[in-house]
């Protein structure tokens, strides 16, 4: 019996490496803090009534944004050990197997569990109020997505201490990823993880495409929607018809793993690379899902800050949206150099480029706005400069990948890496940056303090260059990704160091970053205006922080920057008063069962780890019990009445 | 956050219309994305179409008599969930009850006799674990089964709801959704029909 104990705790938890003794014990740490907190404060009904059952997008945004900056600090501390690993020839800080966790976990954790929530913060804390709209068009239904990405990236997280990490690259490629190579759970974890997280994504991107279909303030045609709403809609198009194919293929692959099927083995009539073909049919526009979102941020900041209208308004719309079909017929690039015919090469090569061009439009329309426009450098628009000569230089970099023939030659190699961190951190992350800085105002009533914000935008920018620039040399030196170690005779060890540097400089600049919320919640410039940044779309027509039902009085939208025409017609006294008329407001009511159900999806996940049929079995149960909870839910919104919302104006400094 | 308040307002009843016309057009949207999860599965099964390992195969298994009738049985069902749909269009709760009480009824006997043919198949030797092409055939068609498994599911949810409340706006809308997944799952049986039983005994 004790022995049984004994033999299941050691393969149930991982143990034998000091790191991971002291993950645990900051874990244990951290949760004895937070339930210590929580009780001690009375606040376990607060957190119940106003946050786990919150159905308001701003809130829901706010908890998407904390959860991809927890993610952000995970993905870079794994980013940081690998660096350590490769900084000299021969270390032996990793070992091999733990080497390829950490890259996996790393990839994963950064596109899925951190850009893919970034995203989704910015889309709820921002979508509804620039179109006008009390809410998203289903509010339970956007919680519910919240709660799955939620308990999907703890599923993931938690194999690092429990079963094994998944360490499989971060698309978990057969037949690496199946039984006879990766036994045990952590390739479970990773499927279970992104399925459910996924599944929550999905309905996201069904929840914007109708929100903004259907949700506009009356008079905002499409032609005069803001640029970041256009934005979503077009990675919202592209979550529709990318991420069914995702769930089918994560579906497959565990069907091989579990159920002895031969979709993806090298035995039975399995064919690995139909694997390749499936995830990077997801893959590849999933890319474009989380950078196109970015472009629409600097479109709005670009026009803000250099007090100009977009240069370009259309062709922004076309390029988006000819950037959502393109997207999904560029995947085969990832796999030159794996055996097709020519013809299919040059037709992905080809199609490849092509993507460039409604690009390269964007960034001349970006560039022209600026063009003699009085722009003010704040952090929103310093982020966005930063933007442009690292996208551009990563998008350059992209089109010599796809020349098919040269990619034969750095084909995964560091060329490679450094591209692709190019691209994701130049676009998109410094893109979302640039968004938090941009909408943090609007969501939370104050600005984050300047120069804190400058100190981490030089770290981050110049450890940006020092830690990629060397890894372009590298690649075309030889190296290739995944190695976790290589000797002195290879020549690599000065570049590897100065990348390593590099990758140091971005963490103190995310160290800034932190102490610059914390210090800015107590000492930042209180915004009173609502228009800190005299802004020219309609969420800075409302008060900040944004009341919860959005809007007093539903907006009349009559031109593009509705509200920048506005105040110019206020200031040539040609504006008209007209008279408000306050109604009820029709809001949704809180609910528990998106944050049950989401439970109840993570022990679905955790029992198919783990191969414990039963387990997995009460969780289905659970998930059809909350589905049918819900279907005979018939009292779910409520109206705020007239005078609640004439004291909660005035209580922000608004007669209505 | 405001306490609740009696719905009391004339314009209630447009506000929910409106937003159970969202509802609607969201579903569609749904409908679109398990379009691609279908077309994904079925480009699966064309990979997988002759990659039997030196298993059992498709035409010497299949019994399309069994497969015929439960096609007839799917298509009577849609069928009749339109017939729910016009009773619900003329206000009669109970003709819409009975409706999609024989809809439910066609429905189960179709997932009865799917199970009954893949216990034949599996009798006969052929497991997911036998060859890919049976792999993607229990995927695939499972995956069809397994959606109209869950809309049986949901109908039975729905005549409890309607036997409370009647058609208002609500019970409307989510008729009118079920009946869009109901026919859409009738389509994708078709060309299942199709590409895996008329090609595959071909």
């Amino acid at each position: 019996m004790w022995e049984n104990i004994k033999d299941f705790a050691s393969t149930f938890f991982v143990t034998g490496d000091p790191l991971i003794y002291g993950a645990d014990v900051s874990i244990v740490l951290s949760i004895i803090a937070i339930v210590f907190v929580l009780t001690k404060y009375k606040k376990w009904g607060w957190l119940w009534r106003e946050w786990l059952t919150t159905v308001d997008h701003k809130r829901i945004g706010i908890m998407y944004l904390i959860a991809s900056l927890l993610m952000l600090f995970r993905g870079g501390v794994d980013a940081l050990l690998m660096r350590l690993q490769l900084a000299f020839p021969n270390v032996e800080f990793l070992n091999s197997e733990h080497y390829n966790a950490i890259f996996t976990t790393h990839g994963t954790i950064m596109i899925l569990f951190m850009a893919m929530p970034m995203m989704f913060a910015l889309f709820n804390m921002v979508v509804p109020l620039q179109l006008g709209a009390r809410d998203v068009a289903y509010p339970f239904l956007n919680a519910l997505s919240f709660w799955l990405f939620m308990l999907g990236a703890m599923l993931f997280n938690i194999s690092f201490v429990i079963g094994g990490s998944p360490d499989a690259g971060w698309l978990s490629y057969p037949p690496l990823s199946q039984n006879e190579f990766s036994p045990g759970p952590g390739q479970n974890f990773y499927i279970w993880g992104i399925q459910i997280s996924g599944i929550g994504s999905l309905a996201t991107g069904i929840n914007f495409i109708v929100t903004i279909l259907k949700m506009r303030a009356p008079g905002m045609k499409l032609s005069k929607m803001p640029l970041f709403s256009w934005s979503v809609l077009s990675s919202c198009i592209m979550i529709i018809f990318a991420f069914p194919i995702l769930t089918v293929t994560l579906a497959l692959l565990f069907l091989d793993r579990f159920a002895g099927a031969h979709f993806f083995t090298m035995d039975g009539g399995g064919n690995p690379m139909m694997y390749l073909n499936l995830i990077w049919m997801w893959g590849h526009p999933e890319v474009y899902i989380v950078v196109v979102p970015a472009f629409g941020i600097f479109s709005e900041i670009v026009a803000t800050f250099s007090r100009k209208k977009i240069f370009g308004y259309k062709s922004m719309v076309w390029a988006m949206m000819i950037i959502a079909v393109v997207s999904f017929f560029t995947w085969a690039h990832h796999f030159f150099t794996m055996g097709t015919s020519a013809s299919v090469i040059a037709f992905f090569a080809i199609s490849t480029m092509i993507v460039g061009i409604p690009t390269g439009v964007k960034v001349f329309n970006w560039l022209f706005t600026m063009y003699r426009g009085r722009i003010s450098f704040k952090q929103p628009m310093l982020w966005t400069i930063a933007f442009i000569p690292c996208f551009v230089i990563g998008g350059a970099t992209g089109v010599m990948l796809a020349v098919a023939p040269a990619d034969y030659q750095y084909h995964n190699s560091y060329f490679l890496v450094a591209h692709f961190h190019q691209v994701l951190i130049g676009g998109v992350v410094f893109g979302y940056l640039a968004g938090i800085y941009y909408w943090w105002p609007k969501l939370f009533g104050f600005k984050l303090d300047e120069k804190l914000g400058k100190w981490g935008f030089w770290f981050w920018n110049i450890g940006f260059y020092v830690c990629f620039m060397p890894q372009y040399a590298l690649g075309f030196m030889g190296m290739t990704r995944r190695y976790y170690t290589y000797g002195w005779d290879r020549g690599w060890a000065d570049l590897n160091l100065v990348s390593t540097v590099g990758a140091f400089l971005m963490g103190i600049g995310f160290i800034f970053q932190v102490w610059q919320i914390a210090y800015s919640i107590k000492n930042g410039e209180r915004d009173t205006t609502g228009d800190p940044w005299n802004g020219r779309t309609l969420e800075w027509s409302i008060p900040s922080p944004a009341p919860f039902y959005n809007f007093a009085v539903v907006p009349q939208v009559k031109e593009m920057d509705d509200w920048w025409a506005t105040k110019e017609a206020k200031a040539n006294g040609t504006y008209k008063e007209e008279p408000a008329k306050l109604e009820p407001i029709h809001m949704p009511k809180n609910s528990g069962i998106p944050f049950i159900m989401a439970n109840f999806w993570f022990l679905v996940g955790f029992g198919f780890t783990f191969g414990w049929v039963w387990m997995a079995v009460i969780g289905f149960i659970g998930v059809f019990a909350c589905m049918w909870a819900r279907s005979f839910q018939y009292d779910t919104d409520y109206y705020v009445p007239v005078e609640e919302v004439r004291r909660t104006e005035a209580s922000l400094g608004r007669v209505v | 956050m405001a306490q609740h308040h009696d719905h009391g307002h004339g314009h209630d009843h447009d506000h929910h219309e409106e937003h159970e016309q969202l509802k609607v057009l969201g579903f569609w949207i749904f409908v679109v994305t398990d379009c691609v999860l279908f077309g994904t599965l079925f480009a699966t099964y064309a990979v997988m179409m002759n990659s039997f390992a030196g298993g059992p195969t498709g035409q010497e298994l299949f019994q399309l008599p069994g497969v015929i009738a439960s096609t007839f049985i799917l298509l009577t069902s849609s069928f009749t969930s339109g017939l729910a749909v016009l009773a619900m269009n003329k206000g009669n709760v109970k003709q819409l009850i009975a409706w999609l009480a024989v809809t439910g009824l066609l429905g189960l006997s179709f997932v009865v006799l799917e199970v009954t043919e893949f216990m034949h198949l599996i009798s006969e030797g052929a497991t997911m674990g036998t060859s890919g092409y049976w792999s993607a055939f229990y995927t695939l068609v499972g995956t069809h089964g397994l959606h109209v498994t869950l809309g049986l599911f949901w109908m039975t949810a729905l005549i409890f709801q309607l036997k409370r409340r009647g058609i208002t706006a609500v019970t409307r809308r989510k008729i009118t959704n079920l009946s869009l997944y109901w026919h859409f799952l009738d389509v994708v049986w078709i060309f299942l029909f199709t590409v895996v039983y008329l090609m595959g005994v071909m």
